[in-house]
């Protein structure tokens, strides 16, 4: 009896050293290029090697069933009339049940991190003439912040493409350059069916809905050029809706921004 | 004497016909409106299958270079549609229930024979009207999902087709669902009680509860959406004031129950298979009836983890992921008692019982891909992408077909009176799942890494990673030939199985195989026992 918990022992913990190698040692994600994603990174680690514990386990407990247990040749009648066995059956509910609130609580708090309860509703700058509803995505920062910076861009999507329209330059863009470290918030419309603006180096996507704007924060930390991808079905060219950000050092986007901003038109 | 007199009556003999045609006839009889549903939802998933092989071969490549992008989404619409609607739904709880139902609760027919053919043979035209819209100008191309306002400015009649098919096809799993709650409250074999039903009884109760409570709700919606196409109302027609978000909340309504739908049945199934083949009784019988109304309340209070990006308030966010990661608890429950049921046994190993154990360790590892996605911050990275895809193929097709599978091999002795082929059975099985682990593994990390679902190109960098996922495609498609072939040798030539091949207890196994048209010769066993394995005689109650 002592030898068979030795060797469950053994087992259990061989399942989580491997799960853990594997968690800290395989990347399966992109590169890092928003305040999000570490955050995101972090909690996809932690799901990882839970998953992989869970899987690793069950999978080793079918095959070593279906191995140990398999009926010999000269074996005839039934295996024991176990019927089942209540501390056990108690003890996997709780212990999910702790595993997954855990894991619920776990995750509220990255997304609180990422900026997703905060409110979006209220004084937005961009939204200041009307009293429209303004349901949220991810934000990364506070109104007033935004405010201050003012890198607001207004985002409008249609079949096919992306255009990025830069009121303080009054020049619509269909690359979105953006400072590197700096806060931006973007105002976000469709022209005409459910689009969604995804990038995956930023771990964020948020749809694009026609007749409700939607707003999403990010703060770039990699200077480099991404992919702006549609993840929302919206028609035969749907795999061909893409762009690029241009995440770049703070002079040479005033140098870019300069370059294309257009003078107030005087009426 | 006894309640199931009516269907006696109703199922007059000498009106049907014999042999083969019977099939093809409007049968009163539970077990050949449960053929007619198997064979009939076999064929539209060949008909899936080859859209899903031309999707592999469209994904084979980075450019859209195999049909014209909008035939893709017509594929890809399709291939959603005909896999959910025409194969796993009908298949899982029309044809095995139909077959099961009246002979576990110890009836001779189902409550309502009439209503049970009508469902089935709502099935044949509209599934067929579904394909067939492809020649009029096009089928639906908006998904399986018809968002609006893509399913109101793509080709109209495509649309209109899909939008009547699905509520045909909703409208016979509701009279199925109606029926299956009535023959099990109230066809019961005196005697009989709730808590001594074999699992797959409470299965379909819980899923038909699911059916009749949430289907409903899509066909009102959809109704709402073909308004909007043809009759120019603005219900979600955002130009005429509608709201586009309002639809997703009504169709995943019932398009999350839906999942439960698919797999609870083969929850049910499952249970039935392996205490046979590992000779034990089933592990903690009552836990297992809590967990699955315990599934059927929280999956109906889900939906919105499908719409985590579409814009929802944050504490809306929260209660769902809570409600969604709760499930893993009764479904995990299930799962720790299928192992327990294996510990200990004395397991043939067999084609039966190699696909359940396929199914518990994909459906395990789409179960923890699902808990994680459950996770706004994590969803909102890969919602909509292959991850997606991936997670739901380990759920549907590792987890459902590999039942549908495995009943199969269970239960074909029962229906023809001959055994399947072991050898073609395990090869079968091997090349499944081999093909099915190499088609959808790599495709999480594509979803990880920045591929959108839904697209018909993609960055040249996944292109290696989608071609592996392509070759696991093709050996699926060929692990249906050793099944065809097995399943037409065995009907004429398979080795003679006698009445109870498996020396099962279960109530269905207790007359001859194949069984008489009233299914029992005298009055139906009363089985207190469905599990009593490992017990003498004697002390089986």
């Amino acid at each position: 009896m002592l030898n068979k918990n030795i060797y469950l022992i053994l087992i259990i913990s061989l399942v989580f050293a491997i799960s853990f190698w594997i968690g800290f040692n395989v990347n399966l994600l992109p590169a890092e290029a928003s305040i999000n994603a570490p955050i995101y990174d972090e909690l996809f680690k932690i799901l990882f090697i839970i998953g992989l514990i869970i899987f690793i386990g069950m999978t080793i407990a079918v095959i070593y069933s279906l191995f140990k247990f398999r009926k010999r040749n000269d074996q005839i009648g039934d295996g024991i009339a176990l019927e089942g066995n209540l501390s056990l059956e108690i003890v996997w509910t709780i212990i999910p049940s702790i595993i997954v609130l855990l894991i619920g609580l776990y995750s509220y708090n990255i997304y609180d991190r990422m900026g997703g309860m905060k409110e979006l509703n209220h004084n937005h700058e961009m939204m200041s003439s009307n009293t429209e509803k303004i349901w949220a995505g991810i934000s990364q920062t506070s109104d007033t912040e935004i405010a201050i910076n003012n890198l607001s861009i207004e985002v409008s999507a249609m079949q096919f493409a992306f255009l990025f329209n830069y009121p303080k330059g009054n020049f619509i863009s269909g690359e979105l350059h953006v400072p590197v470290d700096q806060k931006v918030s973007m105002k976000m419309e469709s022209k005409d069916v459910i689009h969604a603006f995804w990038v995956p180096e930023f771990r964020i996507k948020q749809d694009i809905i026609p007749g409700q704007p939607t707003i999403l924060n990010f703060t770039p930390t990699k200077v480099g050029k991404y992919p702006i991808i549609c993840a929302e079905l919206c028609g035969p060219y749907h795999g061909g809706m893409r762009a690029s950000i241009i995440v770049e050092e703070e002079s040479d986007y005033k140098e870019w921004f300069n370059k294309n901003k257009k003078p107030e038109v005087n009426l | 004497m006894t309640i199931s007199i009516d269907p006696q009556k109703t199922n007059n003999e000498s009106l049907q016909p014999k042999g083969w045609l019977r099939y093809f006839s409007f049968s009163l009889d539970h077990k050949v409106i449960g053929i007619q549903y198997l064979v009939c939802g076999f064929l539209f998933y060949l008909i899936g299958g080859t859209l899903a092989s031309a999707i592999r071969i469209e994904l084979a490549s980075p450019m859209s270079d195999f049909m014209p992008r909008d035939v893709y989404n017509q594929v890809l619409t399709l291939h959603g549609t005909i896999m959910i609607f025409l194969w796993i739904v009908p298949v899982v709880n029309g044809a095995f229930g139909n077959y099961l139902i009246p002979f576990y609760v110890g009836a001779r027919d189902m409550a309502f024979p009439r209503l049970n053919a009508v469902a089935f043979w709502l099935i044949p035209p509209s599934g067929l009207m579904l394909v067939a819209s492809y020649f009029v100008e096009g089928a639906a191309q908006a998904g399986w999902t018809a968002y609006p306002p893509l399913s109101i400015t793509t080709p109209q009649s495509g649309q209109i087709i899909w939008i009547l098919s699905v509520l045909l096809l909703g409208g016979s799993s509701i009279f199925g669902g109606i029926n299956f709650i009535a023959t099990i409250i109230k066809l019961r074999r005196p005697g009989l009680k709730l808590m001594q039903l074999p699992m797959y009884c409470w299965a379909m109760l819980g899923t038909s509860l699911l059916v009749v409570l949430s289907t409903p709700v899509l066909a009102g919606t959809l109704i709402l959406l073909s308004f909007d196409i043809i009759a120019n109302t603005g219900f979600f027609n955002p130009v005429l004031g509608g709201n586009v978000v309002v639809y997703q909340h009504l169709f995943w309504f019932y398009s999350h129950p839906a999942v439960y739908i698919m797999v609870l049945p083969a929850f049910g199934l499952v249970s039935e298979i392996l205490p046979v083949h590992a000779r034990k009784p089933l592990f903690g019988y009552t836990t297992m009836v809590f967990s699955i109304m315990g599934i059927v309340v929280l999956g109906l209070v889900v939906w919105a983890h499908h719409m985590f990006t579409s814009g929802t308030p944050p504490w809306m966010r929260l209660f769902f992921t809570i409600a969604t990661a709760f499930i893993a608890v009764p479904t995990g429950i299930k799962f720790f008692n299928w192992v327990a049921t294996l510990w200990g046994g004395k397991i043939s190993i067999n084609s039966a019982m190699l696909f359940s154990c396929g199914f518990i360790i994909n459906f395990v590892f789409g179960g923890i891909t699902g808990v994680a996605l459950a996770q706004v911050p994590f969803d909102i990275h890969v919602h909509d992408t292959y991850f997606v895809v991936a997670h739901f193929h380990y759920i549907v097709y590792g987890g459902t077909v590999f039942i549908i599978f495995s009943s199969i091999y269970h239960w074909f002795p029962k229906v023809t009176g001959k055994m399947l082929n072991e050898k073609l059975g395990i090869l079968h099985f091997i090349i499944t799942f081999i093909g099915f682990n190499l088609c959808f593994a790599p495709q999480h990390w594509l979803g990880l890494n920045g591929m959108p679902r839904r697209v018909a190109e993609y960055d040249p960098q996944f292109q290696f990673v989608n071609q592996i996922s392509s070759l696991g495609a093709l050996l699926m498609a060929i692990s249906t030939i050793p099944f065809l072939i097995n399943v037409f040798l065995s009907v004429r030539n398979g080795k003679e199985a006698g009445d109870n091949p498996w020396n099962a207890l279960t109530p269905e196994w207790l007359t001859s195989s194949p069984p008489p048209v009233e299914n029992w010769e005298g009055e139906a066993p009363l089985v207190e026992e469905p599990y009593g394995y490992g017990k003498e005689i004697s002390e089986r109650k």
